[in-house]
């Protein structure tokens, strides 16, 4: 039987029971663990083991890739017409679009008290095409065939034609992967655009939705809210479209709603996605924070500590709107900060733009309707605009 | 029956190892087996000498570099796996083949334990409990997946 084994060439750690075998590999594994999660001492090994690696993903991905390949090699003559049709309406309502982005720019940059209009936040993009996906509910990942030696860098932003799509986990010579904001290990920061409100948005584990969780039940959100980046959290730049929200349930007996949104990108049927570098000294460039850098080897910004300051920050000055105690501090979570996010403030009706004491008595008019939720959107309709342009500006 | 060459038990890891990483629809993903861990669990059981704890650990950190959040997650999994199954070859040899896929299926819940366990202490938060669907698909593929790794070697005997 297979008692004789092949006796040539034995591997590592082959003298000795199972059991001393065992727990010398165990104890190999764990040490790896430990060097991995805490040291992040394996970084290069992690490298090079993604470039090894990266042969057997194409191999894994050509059967896919050929029958893609074909189906489009043989795609009839009508289909093509119709899609170049498609791409050329689709253009020209890109372009009318843009038309008046010049203007809307030097605009943007007279009424921050620039000289000139400020350059585009995007620097540089590349285009990626996914070679490999996961789309479990455990993992959401993204292999790309652009790395290192594309200037690919640990958490860089990347997007597609729709919004935001996950950041870059692990970067290899040849390849990167990348965490989607689907993930359930991924957070990204969102403002909600209508109001103003940040929040964090979470990965729910399928491809079609994200978690609001830490929104309290009487926030000003409704179902069709666009969320677009925040900038906070030091990887994404601010204003880039993220989700839109399908969902709101208040439970009387929770204290925090129930949200979901779907993502704008499409994250399962897109074949190609855009890995974008940002100036780090745009208004609207993702704030840099000392400490969260250190926390992206997961692929999670350190979110959490930013979902809650707000609030507690607001109970001081939260006092003059005594009546609707708990709708506080949603209208103020959204408004001090944004003096930092560089934009709204300064479009705001009131002209003292650089005050963030003096919007605030004028935001508890929203809170006094507040027990209807859908109405605040009225007295709201200043913010929506300076936001749309800035965020329009951002990109 | 002759015992495997070292160069069969490779080539088996390895086509596991790629029907593992293949890119599934969502809901095919939560059914397939771990190809990997079943291949790997057959050759500890069948071969121990060659097929031994050294190759779980392996084949482990190739599924580390490929879905692993931790570098050495699955390798301490497998190398686990591996240790029960050279540990148990002479009891779970001799089985019928539905014993034996009982064994795997304890086998597979130990493997995805130990994950969920680290995923855990890495504080990554994984709650589904699809992951344990991957123990009862990989224990009923047992029977046929055994077949098909017995087939050479039984020929050859």
């Amino acid at each position: 039987m297979a008692a004789f084994g092949t006796a040539a060439g034995r591997p590592l750690g082959r003298g000795g029971s199972p059991g001393f075998r065992f727990t010398l590999y165990a104890a190999l594994a764990v040490v790896a663990m430990y060097l991995d999660q805490r040291q992040h001492y394996l970084e290069q090994l992690r490298y090079v083991l993604q470039g090894t690696a990266y042969p057997i993903q194409l191999a894994v991905n050509s059967p896919p890739a050929a029958w893609a390949w074909i189906r489009r090699s043989f795609e009839s003559r009508e289909r093509l017409q119709a899609e170049n049709a498609r791409l050329r309406a689709g253009q020209r309502d890109l372009e009318l679009r843009s038309m008046r982005y010049e203007a809307l720019a030097h605009e943007n940059g007279e009424l921050r008290g620039l000289r000139a209009a400020l350059p585009p936040v995007a620097d540089r993009w590349l285009a990626a095409e996914i070679v490999n996906i996961q789309l479990s509910s455990l993992r959401q990942r993204l292999l790309i065939d652009r790395g290192a030696v594309n200037g690919v860098f640990k958490a860089q932003a990347v997007l597609d034609d729709r919004g935001l799509i996950g950041q870059t986990t692990h970067v290899g010579p040849w390849s990167a992967e990348v965490i989607l904001i689907t993930d359930p290990e991924h957070a990204v920061p969102v403002r909600i655009e209508r109001t103003g409100l940040r929040t964090i948005a979470v990965g729910a584990g399928d491809a079609s939705s994200l978690a609001l969780p830490y929104l309290p039940a009487n926030a000003d959100i409704k179902s069709g809210d666009l969320l677009v980046t925040s900038g906070l959290g030091g990887v994404f730049p601010q204003g880039y479209p993220v989700a839109r929200v399908t969902e709101v349930h208040r439970d009387a007996v929770q204290p925090l709603a129930q949200v979901r949104a779907a993502p704008l990108a499409h994250i399962d049927t897109d074949s190609e996605v855009m890995l974008v570098w940002f100036r780090a000294d745009h208004p609207a460039a993702p704030t840099p924070t000392s400490d969260s850098l250190g926390e992206l080897r997961s692929g999670t910004p350190s979110m959490q500590p930013q979902a809650v300051p707000p609030r507690p920050q607001v109970a001081a000055p939260g006092p003059p709107a005594a009546a609707p105690q708990p709708a506080t501090p949603r209208p103020q979570s959204a408004v001090p900060r944004e003096p930092k996010a560089a934009a709204p403030q300064p479009t705001a009706p009131q002209p003292a733009a650089p005050e963030p004491t003096t919007p605030e008595p004028a935001t508890p008019q929203p809170a006094t309707p507040q027990p209807a939720t859908p109405e605040p959107a009225t007295p709201q309709p200043t913010t929506p605009q300076p936001d749309a342009s800035q965020s329009k500006e951002g990109q | 029956m002759n015992p495997p060459g070292r160069g069969r038990i490779l080539f088996t890891a390895l086509v596991a190892l790629l029907l593992t990483v293949l890119p599934l629809p969502p809901w095919l993903d939560v059914l397939r087996p771990e190809f990997l861990v079943l291949a790997v669990l057959y050759w500890s059981v069948n071969a121990p000498r060659t097929g031994d704890i050294a190759l779980g650990f392996f084949a482990g950190l190739a599924l580390d570099v490929f879905q692993g959040p931790v570098l050495g997650q699955h390798a301490l999994a497998l190398a686990l796996v591996t240790y029960i199954g050279v540990r148990e070859h002479q009891r779970i040899r001799s089985k019928p083949a539905f014993q034996q896929a009982l064994f795997v299926f304890g086998a597979l819940a130990v493997y995805e334990f130990v994950l969920f366990a680290i995923d855990g202490w890495s504080g990554h938060p994984v709650t589904s409990p699809l992951r344990w669907v991957h123990a009862v698909t990989g224990a009923l593929l047992w029977p046929p997946v055994a077949a098909i790794l017995g087939h050479g070697s039984r020929g050859r005997a």
